[in-house]
């Protein structure tokens, strides 16, 4: 389990995952309430966050482990189009900007937790409220099992082999969500965020000096590509990529914030304006991003060869850690991999306290205990959210690592398809419910046909392509299997989200000439633009409905 | 769109001034048109997509993006000073 481990690495790392973790079990006494037995308290924090604890929050949310991990692994791959998550997280902020605040209003109002609770009164229909929580929860779990694989790829380059290293880490991440609930990510974010920014502001001035400066960098990256036989990478994009490119970033984008896990955090904050201010904030993160994907070209330049899995395939994931391994003294490669390894505990807590507000809201009190008290809300979430994490690892464990990334690649592009119903929904109650019922439906399952058509494929030297996966290798879809005459591919997820809006449009048309029975909407539409100070808004509303 | 509320609340005699006023407010204000600016400038691989010129070694498409998320920040921020409640 330990050959080869760098003792001072090890120490670091071991010694910043201790200090956080026990922060953690205090936070549950943090701008303390006092009662913890409340949904509101337990799997919102309060509902009462300000800007700063907001930013780190989100910040901590939705740019994790995993992300910082894999995104210089594309980069280090495919080059150019590794840099889709920069465009992704620029234009998020400006799409969501307006219909988070609407859906920060209707949620207080009416003391909603969960984009299902939203659905719910919104269309009157709980099966499509059901539906919505469990494409959450299908959307959400996967991604838990990925922050598994962020913390397994620092493990791995420190040397420590096996599975007890991460069960005991997951072990004590589950202890103390499920004793502090979304205030223990929202204190550790602060650590988590604070390392993260040292590490990165660190690395783009060191690496760069020690290998002799950026230009030499790009220059091994271009070096890299024109050998490879592969028609899709290079420093800028292949023609064909371009669409792929800018539709990836798009509904990436438009999926972000439908994850249960980012609107938790944004329910959480404590009025419109800090919303607002967050997501004129938020993309500092973006720009740190954007310098750690270029980690990849470094990589390239720095000669890192990836550790070869188990099963016999170079592990993409593991360059950073291995780079940051060769660049830095071992105290502070112990510092980065904390960085990273926190990185992972603050989503994948938020994500559990998520999926488990979904069971709770939308399926425990909704089907299973209809006249469940605050307290018992508060409890059936607190065991949801170990049976959630423990699901993951186990996914981690049992399964193939690569079953959960094939999963997360499917989670953004099924969460999408709740579009209609949350997203649209806070505008317009023009689609019928059931018409938004068929066209999730119609679009999970052209988001499933699409990607299980997507081939990997390597190019050899002599030209010839041998298909390295068959089904799920990726997520842009060559629009030539749609019959047309061209090599470009686009975001599989884009394609299902029109199917999905096609569907229902013409439903709905359908549905009203037949005069199908609408449901009760239960907002008003002023209630949308309701601020903290309102009469109506309650930070904690006794009658959760 | 009959499901919608039928008369304008705002209007309504019978809700006292508090709720006619919260009645009235809107997330309106042609400040945020300026939010379409960042989808523009990154949306469109074309403009960007090409290695000159270079600014301190980097190729154009890298650090075109990166100044592109400085440009969404003081957009974004100048919506919030505008539009804050």
């Amino acid at each position: 389990m330990f050959d080869n481990v760098n003792g001072v690495e090890l120490t670091v790392f071991i010694v910043l995952f201790v200090a956080v973790s026990a922060m953690g079990f205090v936070a549950s006494r943090w701008r303390r309430a006092d009662d913890l037995e409340h949904l509101d308290e337990w799997g919102l924090g309060g509902r009462d966050f300000g800007p700063w604890i907001t930013w780190f929050l989100l910040g901590g949310d939705l740019y994790t482990a995993y992300t910082f991990v894999a995104v210089p692994a594309l980069v280090f791959g495919a080059g150019a189009i590794g840099f889709f998550a920069v465009p992704y997280t620029i234009v998020v902020y400006p799409i969501v900007f307006l219909v988070l605040i609407r859906l920060w209003s209707i949620s207080h109002i009416h003391g909603f937790v969960t984009p299902a609770d939203f659905v719910r009164a919104r269309h009157g229909s709980s099966t499509l409220a059901l539906l919505v929580a469990i494409t959450g929860i299908v959307a959400t779990m996967p991604y838990i099992a990925l922050q598994l694989v962020g913390i397994e790829a620092v493990l791995k380059a420190m040397g420590v082999t096996g599975h007890i290293p991460i069960i005991v880490a997951f072990a004590i991440l589950a202890a103390y969500t499920y004793n502090s609930g979304l205030r223990a990510p929202a204190l550790i974010a602060f650590v988590k965020d604070g390392l993260i920014y040292l590490v990165i502001i660190v690395a783009v001035i060191v690496i760069p000096y020690k290998l002799g400066g950026w230009n030499d960098i790009f220059g091994a990256a271009e070096k890299k590509f024109a050998a490879s036989p592969n028609p899709g990478d290079g420093v800028i994009l292949a023609g064909p990529a371009q669409l792929q490119y800018a539709t990836l970033a798009f509904g990436s984008a438009l999926a972000l914030f439908l994850y249960p896990h980012s609107i938790t955090a944004v329910l959480a904050s404590r009025d419109r304006n800090v919303i607002k201010r967050n997501m004129a904030a938020l993309p500092a993160y973006s720009f740190i991003l954007g310098l750690l994907a270029l980690l990849g070209y470094m990589a390239i330049k720095a000669g890192i060869v990836p550790i070869t899995s188990a099963e016999g395939k170079p592990d993409n994931n593991t360059i950073v850690p291995l780079l940051f391994d060769k660049m830095f003294d071992s105290w502070f490669a112990g510092v980065a991999f904390a960085a990273i390894g926190i990185g992972a505990l603050v989503p994948a807590a938020i994500m559990s306290i998520a999926a488990a507000n979904l069971w709770t809201r939308n399926i425990y009190k909704e089907y299973i205990n209809k006249g469940a008290t605050p307290k018992q809300e508060a409890r059936s979430s607190k065991l949801a959210s170990l049976v959630v994490k423990f699901g993951a690892l186990l996914a981690i464990l049992g399964l193939d690592p690569q079953f959960s990334i094939d999963l997360q690649l499917i989670g953004g592009i099924i969460i999408l398809q709740t579009l209609p119903a949350v997203a649209l929904g806070l505008y317009t109650r023009w689609f019928h419910r059931w018409a938004l019922i068929s066209g999730l439906i119609a679009g999970l399952a052209v988001g499933f046909w699409t990607t299980y058509q997507i081939q990997q494929t390597l190019v050899n030297a002599d030209k010839t392509v041998t298909v390295v996966k068959a089904h799920f290798g990726g997520s842009g879809f060559p629009l030539s299997k749609l019959g047309m005459d061209t090599t470009w591919s686009i975001y599989a997820g884009f394609l299902a989200l029109l199917a999905n809006l096609v569907v229902c449009i013409i439903a709905t048309l359908v549905l009203r000439a037949l005069k199908a029975p609408e449901g009760e909407d239960r907002t008003k539409s002023d209630e949308y633009f309701a601020d903290r100070g309102d009469p109506r808004v309650h930070d904690l509303p006794e009658v959760v409905h | 769109m009959a499901v919608d509320e039928p008369d304008d609340p705002a209007k309504d005699p019978a809700l006292s001034p508090e709720a006619r006023e919260r009645a009235e407010r809107h997330d309106r204000s042609p400040w945020n048109w300026l939010l379409l600016v960042p989808l523009v400038v990154v949306l469109f691989p074309p403009i960007y997509n090409r290695i000159d010129p270079t600014l301190l070694d980097w190729p154009f498409f890298y650090w075109y993006q990166m100044a592109a998320i400085i440009l969404s920040v003081l957009v974004t921020l100048a919506v919030y000073q505008k539009t804050r409640g």
